[in-house]
């Protein structure tokens, strides 16, 4: 027996199954992850079925609740009786959470209820959920539809009418706002532009009168194409205020709602699967297009996908050369001995230090000194304003590139030490010098491993969040990084991030139990995207791989 | 030469010197250290009195010789006698190894290649070499054998093309690659490889041709190939080989050195070398009873 036992362990077995068991558990851990923040963030965007519900409250009266079951648990008996509430046998008791909606109606949004006091339910086909811009969901019946205060259609017809006026308000809403942010933007930052050369003429003492004339003229010219908008918009406004809906809601009230505060209207009881898929991937696109709403608690969450893609890739162009540079001084150029070792042993622990360090460096460094510096030198008459003295998206950038730089060197150089001498060799005899050597021959074949410290670094760089709350982050940015005007790419702007979204929508949010779903489905998507830049990275790789891999033998 | 004699550095030479007797048999070369007579040949490299350490470790001992222009010289002895580190003293491919000491002088059309104001990068473009194992660069066969040229700054297209295909000519290989030019040059075998080394390093026309056992790596039929090719190209260029097989040196050389830790012990006429030679080392090691 025992020595059986001795004999199992010297076959190696035993060590087979225990590696074999530890990858398992990385993988079940890390698909188990995924399907979690998956089946958690997906399903808030299926439409979920309204139930009406009469509803005895704890005083015996009974009233009407109309809500989607957001989340169900079952409680202790003793539990509830602690809580005061009068309930007889000692079985466990199911409650759910109900998203009543409503909240200007009635001041909130969820309530949890207790089965046991569920007198009737119901979920008749009729029953509306309405998305709205502000205030939340909105529950309830459709009474009718109004044009300008006036009734226009009641009963028959009336959900179909609305279908028809909603879509109209909707092309109304992209229309204005396509305006304000596309053309009147486009004014509004040619006047800026305006008002800092003047200013910058100010500062130079110059009087040259026909500067001052043409700025003048030009901000003429601006202010005129504005008048035009402004009537455009006003008239925009007019009409897409003209239609309101009365809804009947649980308790019974009839309250007006503007269409033009609303997004969706769908009645999700009467929907066929089909339509119900629709709907879904109509929502999920939504999600990841459109710009966020209500604290960042609704809409999408375009600007921070856009943010993070548009901050890794710049990190990235930063990166690379830098640390390719230093790589190819400390392997190919640099006296080897014990200063260059220690200069690897710094490096390598750079990569360690934490990332906040790197924000507060970032911060004190990149933002407060040179950007500050920048200002003075080259924007100075924005001043007092900062340009470049704040936190901004090339800040952010450089702060992470300054983090990730350090697997870019080492890969680098691991890369530089693998190709064969031999090929070098060849290099050289041709007449090449070393420069021409390591440009030619030596750093293409070497780029497969410059990929790999690419990959890691945005590996590293997409996820982090820490450092960037001091360096650039926002809760929410008025404006993308990148867009019509002139220099069409700002690094100066603030910008939004997956990660901090989800800091922000998880933690600062005023609705916490709206958001929830949100932040699932946000760390989704910045798995995603992470997963999606680096695929990007590896196939480039693979390519580059396939291109310049060596020889066999 | 006794096994004293060996033992101590430029010994080879003083037993050279103080033996007249000692065959060179041809009187085109002789190995004293003083100028060296040559009848019907044109000197084209000259090595004086070379002393090569590797930091402490003396490899080389006081080599003398002189490189006929226009022919094959071979150089032959046992793994470790200094033979390729000659090789590489002349494209001063040993400046690479950390640590190594050179003395003496090499000339090269009566320039010391390692005098301060020669260019090493046009040193090598000048004496090209071909190495043990084929290394052909990670890009097409083309691009490979315009290597050279692009790095002289060649920008014209038909310059470049005419230049690639007499390349690809002179080493055999046009006829085998002409329809798959802008194919990767790994796609080739380890002769064609070889071939297509060669091809790369003729391309840029040196004066010297060095090669380090070129068909070492090879199979018998590539290895018969690349010497024809060497009988070919040594109308155009000064050829030194460093080979270990010594039917090869007989076959393709028209001088042979013999060299034994690190001294040149015998240098002459491939003919006299192997036929009847002047040492006994060398008789020694051509009738395989060492090395």
């Amino acid at each position: 027996m025992k020595s059986e036992i001795k004999q199992w362990f010297k076959s190696g077995d035993p060590w087979v199954t225990l590696t074999a068991g530890a990858v398992s558990v990385s993988l079940i851990l890390v698909f188990g992850l995924l399907l979690l923040i998956a089946a958690r963030g997906l399903g808030h965007f299926w439409p979920a079925t309204l139930w009406e519900y009469d509803y005895k409250k704890l005083d015996d009266s009974v009233v009407r609740l109309v809500g989607e079951i957001h989340d169900t648990e079952s409680v202790d008996a003793q539990r509830l009786r602690d809580a005061g509430i009068d309930i007889i046998g000692d079985a466990e008791v199911i409650r759910y959470l109900v998203k009543t909606g409503n909240r200007d109606v009635t001041g909130q949004d969820f309530r949890w209820i207790l089965e046991p006091s569920i007198q009737a339910k119901r979920n008749p086909e009729t029953l509306m959920t309405v998305e709205r811009r502000e205030w939340g969901n909105l529950y309830g019946y459709l009474n009718a539809v109004q044009e300008n205060q006036q009734t226009v259609v009641v009963g028959k017809g009336v959900w179909e009418s609305l279908q028809e006026r909603l879509l109209r308000v909707t092309e109304l809403f992209a229309e204005i706002r396509d305006l304000e942010k596309g053309e009147i933007g486009t004014i509004n930052y040619g006047l800026e532009r305006l008002r800092l050369r003047e200013r910058a003429l100010e500062l130079e003492n110059n009087t040259d009168p026909v500067a001052r004339d043409s700025i003048k003229q030009e901000r003429a010219e601006f202010n005129k194409e504005y008048a035009g908008l402004q009537q455009k918009l006003t008239d925009l406004y007019k009409a897409i205020n003209r239609d309101q809906m009365m809804v009947t809601v649980s308790t019974g009230e009839t309250i007006m709602v503007p269409l033009s505060k609303v997004v969706h209207a769908y009645r999700p009881n009467e929907m066929s699967l089909p339509d119900k898929l629709v709907f879904y991937i109509a929502k999920v696109w939504e999600f990841v297009s459109d710009e966020p709403r209500e604290a960042n608690t609704e809409g999408g969450i375009f600007p921070a996908i856009f943010g993070t893609v548009m901050m890794v890739i710049i990190m990235a162009i930063m990166v690379v050369p830098f640390g390719v540079v230093a790589a190819v001084y400390l392997r190919e150029y640099a006296k080897q001995g014990p200063l260059t070792q220690l200069i690897r042993i710094a490096v390598n622990n750079l990569a360690g230090v934490p990332s906040i360090v790197y924000g507060v460096f970032g911060l004190g460094f990149f933002v407060y000194f040179l950007g500050g510096n920048l200002d003075q030198l080259f924007f100075p008459e924005a001043l007092p304003t900062p340009t470049f003295g704040t936190p901004g998206l090339m800040w952010a950038s450089l702060t992470l590139a300054l983090l990730t730089v350090p697997v870019v060197i080492v890969a680098t150089e691991e890369g530089l030490s693998r190709i064969p001498k031999s090929v070098r060799e060849g290099s050289l005899a041709l007449g090449a010098t070393k420069a021409e050597t390591l440009w030619r021959t030596v750093l293409p074949m070497a780029s497969p491993a410059i990929m790999t410290g690419l990959i890691l670094a945005i590996a590293r760089a997409a996820g982090e969040v820490a450092p960037l709350m001091l360096v650039g982050v926002v809760k929410l940015a008025p404006s993308l990084p990148l867009d019509g005007n002139m220099p069409f790419l700002h690094l100066d702007r603030k910008f939004m991030h997956l990660g901090f979204h989800i800091y922000d929508v998880g933690f600062q949010s005023p609705n916490v139990e709206a958001a929830r779903p949100l932040v699932y489905a946000t760390a989704l998507l910045l798995v995603v995207v992470i997963v999606a830049l680096n695929l990007f990275a590896i196939t480039i790789r693979n390519r580059l791989r396939e291109k310049y891999r060596t020889l066999e033998n | 030469m006794s096994e004293s004699n060996r033992a101590t550095g430029t010994a080879s030479d003083a037993a050279a010197a103080t033996t007249p007797t000692h065959a060179i048999k041809i009187e085109a070369l002789s190995r004293g250290r003083n100028t060296l007579q040559m009848k019907d040949e044109t000197p084209c490299l000259q090595v004086q009195n070379l002393n090569l350490f590797y930091g402490e470790k003396q490899a080389l001992h006081g080599i003398d010789m002189v490189i006929p222009k226009q022919r094959v010289t071979a150089y032959i002895g046992p793994s470790g006698c200094g033979k390729s580190t000659l090789l590489r003293c002349i494209n001063r491919m040993n400046d690479l190894v950390d640590g190594v000491r050179i003395e003496g002088q090499i000339l090269l059309d009566d320039q010391d290649i390692y005098d301060k104001s020669v260019n090493v990068a046009d040193l090598r473009r000048r004496v090209g070499m071909v190495f043990q194992k084929p290394n052909p660069f990670p890009k097409s066969i083309y691009e490979n054998v315009a290597y050279g040229l692009r790095l002289q700054g060649v920008k014209d297209r038909r310059t470049m093309d005419e230049v690639v295909e007499n390349a690809l000519k002179s080493a055999a290989l046009w006829d085998e690659v002409k329809d798959r030019l802008h194919d990767s040059a790994f796609g080739l075998s380890g002769g064609q490889q070889q071939r297509l080394v060669i091809a790369r390093a003729i391309a840029i026309e040196p004066e010297v041709l060095l090669l380090d056992e070129p068909a070492s790596a090879l199979d018998p039929i590539s290895t018969l190939k690349i010497e024809e090719l060497i009988y070919e190209l040594k109308s155009k260029y000064t050829i030194v080989i460093v080979t270990h097989n010594m039917q090869q040196a007989a076959r393709v050389s028209d001088y042979t050195a013999f060299m034994y830790m690190g001294k040149l012990i015998e240098y002459g006429d491939t003919n006299t070398v192997f036929t009847n030679p002047s040492q006994k080392q060398t008789e020694d090691y051509i009738t395989g009873r060492y090395g």
